[in-house]
């Protein structure tokens, strides 16, 4: 599976605050939530996304609360990858468990820059950065974690 | 290789001789909850993939707390949804308007969460049981319905870092003050995907209260979960109210940790987070000059009857400061009801202090205390991330109740030793 689109960056810390605030979370309908997404970060985010961008983010990325419409937000505005140096653990499995890919690699995290064309293969975690014509080797996802996403979320593999 | 307490209760829920850290793993559940904001997506997962029952109609917790009593027609729809879905399926803790808490204060109090038990919370603070020695963490919706479903949860099997703490709390000091302090010394992301384990003689000098305020905060260094080791107080408390049996699990003597940091209690002084981190933290002492347009003393961190007993005595007779909002949030029915027998809501009230029915309500920014642009709150609650209690140039300063009672009297954020 490969991953490609344009990069919207963000710094450490993103917390699920800033992802989706709470004061939408009176909905759990995902357009709804995708049309707030990263408002208090970034008011120009859901104008300027296209569907196939990728986000990237630093250390501790999607940290704070566990509301899984924060992942939910980003998978429907369209982002099909998100990259950091870390992520928050409930962030992390939120992101799994709903079919949204994520990828660690502190390298992509401090090189890739905001609107850089990234391409990402997810068999072989190799992250190609055509506007600066790098490469970086992301973590490989763990294979228990490889056969949740395989089987299409964690609901359908425990069914 | 010996085991830390946080993988003693692991392998024996996942009928395992012993685990190691990174390990995955299977655990079976005691306790699955979730709220008025995630059930909703929980329950649509659940319903999407056709699950006829769910594992254990006593082990579920349905606590409608963030915007109930709603706080408008969309909260009203989810929380309805709840409603029906705990009454189609037959869960037994179910707690709406006029019974229910804030979750994190509630299940300890109604003896849901004890020693020795895995609990998994579709909110990012069901850490906080890990004061009454269970593995207790937060999750998504999805990983509830999952758990509602099966009664299963899968886990990588977390390492740790010992706190090892010593001395007793000085005066105006409470656990608040001492997660803040460990936070700004590790940092949000320094116990990262990790266990913090609190052990220690300077521990078993906390109350109940304080332990709770602590495990509730590991989160916002990252943690998996926090754990309390359990004592005299542990069992005392949980057998008061206890509706299951428990097993005390304890570290062994030959467990490896990643790191041990000792604390000294008696060392630690009144802590605030500043914006817009909660390891953005300083002595209250130290801010001389921040001025505050609203106070909050209440949620799952510090809404507890000793944080009410705390803010009374500091507000008894006082009034707070021309221009500053207080408002104060018991957070269960039964810590309100005690604070009116003891007098503290006519103290409160006297002091120029908004009381209010327990919600989660102002701390997540969702009602009943919202900041307009640039204002500035002193919160005893978890997190002072951008526009969390409302607009994003509004900042809040987060410490314990004894802090905040004193900054709403004076108008300033200040050294509750100061009044």
């Amino acid at each position: 599976m490969i991953a490609h689109g344009i990069v919207h960056k963000y710094g450490d810390n993103v917390d699920t605050d800033v992802i989706i605030p709470a004061r939408y979370l009176n909905t759990a309908n995902h357009k709804e939530l995708a049309s707030h997404c990263m408002e208090d970060i970034d008011k120009e985010f859901t104008s300027k996304v296209n569907v196939g961008d990728i986000m990237v983010g630093g250390a501790n990325f999607g940290c704070g609360s566990s509301r899984e419409h924060a992942p939910i937000a980003i998978k429907e505005s369209g982002i099909s990858v998100v990259i950091a140096e870390t992520f928050a653990r409930i962030f992390y499995r939120n992101a799994i468990n709903i079919g949204l890919a994520i990828l660690e690699c502190p390298e992509a995290s401090a090189k890739i820059d905001a609107g850089d064309d990234v391409e990402v293969d997810f068999d072989t975690g190799i992250i190609t950065n055509h506007t600066k014509t790098e490469q970086y080797k992301a973590q490989p996802i763990p294979p228990f974690i490889q056969e949740i996403i395989a089987k299409g979320g964690l609901l359908a593999s425990i069914k | 290789m010996g085991m830390t307490m946080t993988q003693k209760i692991l392998a024996a829920h996942a009928g395992l001789e012993s685990v190691c850290a990174g390990q995955l793993i299977k655990a079976r559940l005691d306790m699955v909850l979730g709220n008025d904001i995630t059930s909703p997506v929980a329950i649509n997962e659940f319903k999407k993939f056709g699950f006829s029952e769910v594992f254990d109609k006593n082990k579920i917790s349905l606590v409608m707390d963030h915007f109930v009593p709603n706080k408008d027609i969309k909260a009203a729809e989810q929380t309805k949804q709840c409603r029906t879905f705990a009454k189609t399926f037959g869960i037994e803790n179910y707690f709406d308007v006029g019974d229910m808490g804030i979750e994190h204060a509630l299940l300890p109090e109604k003896g849901l969460v004890g020693p020795g038990d895995v609990i998994i919370g579709a909110d990012s603070h069901t850490c906080t049981y890990g004061a009454l020695g269970a593995f207790s963490t937060g999750v998504g919706s999805t990983d509830m319905a999952a758990g509602m479903a099966t009664g299963e949860a899968w886990f990588k099997v977390p390492s740790a870092i010992k706190f090892n703490l010593t001395g007793k709390l000085s005066d105006n000091c409470s656990g608040k003050d001492v997660i803040l302090y460990i936070i700004g010394k590790i940092g949000v992301d320094g116990a990262l995907y990790k266990s913090m384990e609190f052990t220690g003689d300077g521990m078993h000098t906390l109350s109940m209260d304080d332990r709770l305020c602590m495990a509730n905060m590991a989160i916002e260094a990252g943690a998996k979960n926090g754990i309390f080791e359990v004592d005299d107080i542990t069992i005392k408390y949980y057998e008061e109210r206890m509706t299951h049996p428990y097993t005390v699990f304890a570290a062994d003597e030959d467990a490896e940790y990643d790191e041990v940091i000792d604390i000294d209690l008696s060392a630690i002084r009144p802590t605030v987070a500043c914006p817009h981190l909660p390891e953005n933290t300083k002595d209250a002492s130290e801010l001389t000059d921040i001025k505050i347009d609203q106070c909050v003393i209440g949620s799952c961190t510090n809404g507890r009857l000793s944080d009410m007993e705390i803010a009374a005595k500091i507000l008894r007779g006082k009034h707070i400061a021309e221009g500053v909002r207080c408002i104060i949030i018991p957070a269960t029915q039964s810590i309100y009801m005690e604070c009116i027998k003891r007098g503290y809501i006519e103290i409160f009230i006297n002091a120029g202090c908004a009381v209010s029915t327990p919600t989660c309500g102002p701390c997540l920014g969702g009602y009943m205390g919202i900041l307009a642009a640039d204002e500035v709150a002193i919160a005893t609650t978890n997190r002072n991330f951008v526009g969390r209690m409302g607009h994003v140039t509004s900042k809040i300063y987060l410490s314990s109740p004894a802090t905040a009672a004193a900054s709403a009297i004076k108008g300033y954020i200040c050294d509750p030793n100061e009044l």
